[in-house]
């Protein structure tokens, strides 16, 4: 099927994250090696423990690489269809959006956005549906956390306007 | 006997009207937690752990605490089964097997008896793990009371050793996730020297990463973008629950009473085992196929076939909080948060605890008997209920459960940073789960990590830096002798059908 396109293989993926996976096992060990991973006068230096920890993510890293390397079968396994990376993007941007918004617009406004987003762009609900949802799940949210709970969560310049801080 | 009088003072405490609300609080939020999906036991616990922070400091508030996330979890044990048997989807992992026969009974016009059976099963199992609970971990914790720290670093060893032996999978997969979750353990300031590990000049990286964001992250965001791409559409079934039904099916489950003693058996025994739940229910309802009558109905909705996963998978997340209490290792991820919220509000687990806070280990104890029967009511009454929250949009649920974790995530340090670390943590735990490294493993390491470490230098301070302490002696040594057993079991394995082969 057309539809079915993939956007990336298994075997792919597998090898970009094993390398991945290697480079932070480096970059363990090579800040162990800066502290010291040594015996020192009293005792293990404190380096000692993370040295094999990063060393043991490479190893482990490596032979998932080659694994997967030597797995030509994975080759042709579909990671993600371009349609499911498409639907997972259209969601993760609007996530990243919202949580560098809370921000500068605060929890409150910037969730009520979300979910709007959410429901107008997935749900393909109408304007007169989406308003009551979304305001009425953070009005809710504020009850909660901020009366019941008194947990306070960061606020914007709508709070402020409306003398809510 | 001791234990009984331990107990009842811990009913003592547990029956307090406080706690009692709790309790049905704790329970129907699990169970709602269980349902839905992004959020389970372990980051539901992870994001209403900030919630008890001011609760905990009362006195008498930690047991209270304890009392409020042990019954989510057991709610979120309750809850799993729902979404198994009416919608074929399962809520958690251990719940897939429940999806066997409990769907199709479902299709047949008998979800009511299925979620009877599935209800009353895990009921049971729970009932026979807290039992064994009552009763082995005073035993435990008196016999760890002569733990030194090279014992200490071999039961955690033990621990890690068993998820790379016995999980099955890639075990090079299962080693990666474990020690990125040591690294990321690692980051911050070194509690012993004063050193900064891999904080690279940031400040941001000074309290190191708490573990609490990773399972928000990893299991919250993570799966709902994997539901994401699976396309959910929920076409349930409907579930008639009535006195009737209830009643009819209790009848019919003494028959099979073999089953529910060996699932129960079997998932008391996995649970103290880390990664135990999930195995366990496949296990147990493997082995009610086999040795039933009519095993060969499985699949096509046989009540034994739910009766066995859920019972199994029940008493092995019970069971998994045994040698959480009592040695201070979680045998589950959800267990590993309820450790992670016991040292956050200044406990210390371990045997001390049993000499040091009778009152909070038995009124937790207590609360698990409660908890269960609490649950089981809530669970048969509300039913309908609970099906019409699934009946909500993925489209309104997804963006709303994303916006709890963020506020779960911002609650834990009131930091935005770790809102930003969880978003991060998500996208690792999607593309972790799509290439089926566990991620058990990782969390488990994150909350011991630093307990790990440090028994670990002290153990070899002691002996100058010879790693042969931890084969000093019979008890520190077996427990390392095991723990390499199990490490290299797959292999042993393999070997011994070799040689069996040859003869």
């Amino acid at each position: 099927m057309e539809g079915e396109r993939s956007a990336a293989s298994v075997r792919a993926v597998e090898m970009g994250v094993a390398a991945l996976v290697f480079l932070f096992g480096a970059v363990v060990v090579f800040d162990s090696g800066r502290i010291g991973a040594r015996w020192g006068e009293d005792g293990p230096q404190p380096g000692y423990f993370p040295l094999y920890v990063g060393l043991l993510i490479c190893f482990a890293s490596v032979v998932v690489f080659a694994r997967a390397l030597r797995d030509p079968s994975l080759a042709s396994k579909s990671f993600v269809s371009r349609e499911s990376l498409k639907k997972i993007l259209t969601v993760l941007v609007p996530t990243v959006v919202y949580v560098a918004l809370i921000k500068y617009l605060g929890f409150y406004v910037a969730s009520t956005l979300y979910i709007a987003y959410f429901m107008w762009q997935l749900g393909k609900y109408p304007w007169i549906k989406i308003l009551p949802v979304a305001v009425g799940v953070s009005v809710v949210f504020f009850l909660i956390f901020e009366t019941w709970f008194q947990v306070p969560l960061p606020k914007g310049p709508l709070e402020a306007a409306l003398g809510l801080n | 006997m001791e234990e009984i009088n331990a107990l009842l003072h811990g009913f003592e405490v547990a029956l307090s009207p406080f706690n009692l609300m709790l309790m049905f609080v704790g329970v129907t939020l699990g169970i709602i937690i269980g349902v839905l999906p992004g959020l389970g036991g372990a980051n539901g616990v992870a994001i209403l752990l900030p919630l008890t922070f001011t609760m905990a400091q009362q006195p008498g508030g930690t047991t209270s605490a304890i009392i409020l996330l042990s019954c989510i979890y057991w709610g979120a044990l309750f809850g799993g089964a729902i979404t198994s048997i009416l919608f074929n989807i399962p809520g958690e992992p251990w719940s897939v097997a429940t999806t066997f026969d409990g769907h199709p009974l479902a299709q047949q016009g008998r979800a009511g008896t299925a979620l009877t059976a599935a209800f009353t099963s895990s009921f049971v199992g729970a009932l026979i793990a807290v039992i064994m609970i009552t009763f082995l971990s005073p035993v435990v914790a008196g016999f760890a009371l002569r733990f030194g720290p090279p014992e200490f670093f071999s039961v955690y060893l033990l621990t890690f050793c068993a998820f790379v032996g016995m999980a099955g999978g890639n075990a090079a997969k299962t080693v990666a996730s474990m020690m990125i979750g040591f690294a990321l353990a690692a980051v911050g300031l070194d509690s012993v020297t004063g050193t900064l590990r891999l904080t690279f000049g940031t400040t941001v990286l000074l309290k190191g990463f708490d573990f609490l964001i990773a399972v928000i992250g990893l299991f919250g965001i993570g799966e709902i973008l994997e539901t994401l791409e699976e396309g959910l559409a929920f076409k349930g079934a409907q579930a008639r629950m009535n006195t009737k039904v209830v009643v009819e099916t209790w009848k019919e489950l003494p028959r099979y009473w073999a089953t529910s003693l060996r699932s129960a058996a079997v998932g008391c025994f996995m649970g103290i085992v880390p990664g135990g739940a999930t195995p366990a229910s496949f296990m147990s309802y493997g082995l009610a196929r086999r040795f039933s009558k009519d095993g060969r109905d499985f699949g096509n909705g046989k009540v034994e076939g739910v009766v066995a996963p859920e019972t199994a998978a029940h008493a092995a997340g019970t069971a998994a909080l045994l040698p959480m209490i009592t040695l201070g290792v979680p045998g589950s991820p959800t267990a590993a948060v309820l450790l992670g919220g016991l040292l956050i509000w200044g406990l210390q687990p371990g045997p001390l605890l049993f000499v040091e806070k009778p009152e909070f280990v038995w009124g937790l104890i207590a609360s698990m008997y409660l908890g269960n029967i609490v649950g089981l009511i809530v669970v048969l009454t509300c039913v309908p209920l609970l099906a019409a929250i699934l009946r909500i949009p993925f489209s309104i649920i997804a963006p709303v459960i994303i916006v709890i974790c963020a506020i779960g995530a911002f609650t834990v340090h009131n930091s935005m940073f770790d809102v930003y670390l969880m978003v991060v943590f998500g996208v690792i735990g999607y593309a972790f789960k799509k290439l089926r490294y566990p991620l058990a493993p990782l969390v488990l390491a994150l909350v011991l990590g630093d307990r790990a470490e440090e028994n670990f230098r002290n153990a070899i301070k002691g002996s100058q830096g010879d790693l042969l302490v931890f084969f000093s002696n019979a008890l520190v040594g077996s427990l390392t002798g095991l723990a390499l057993v199990l490490l290299f079991w797959p292999l042993l394995n393999a070997g011994w059908r070799v040689v069996a082969r040859k003869r």
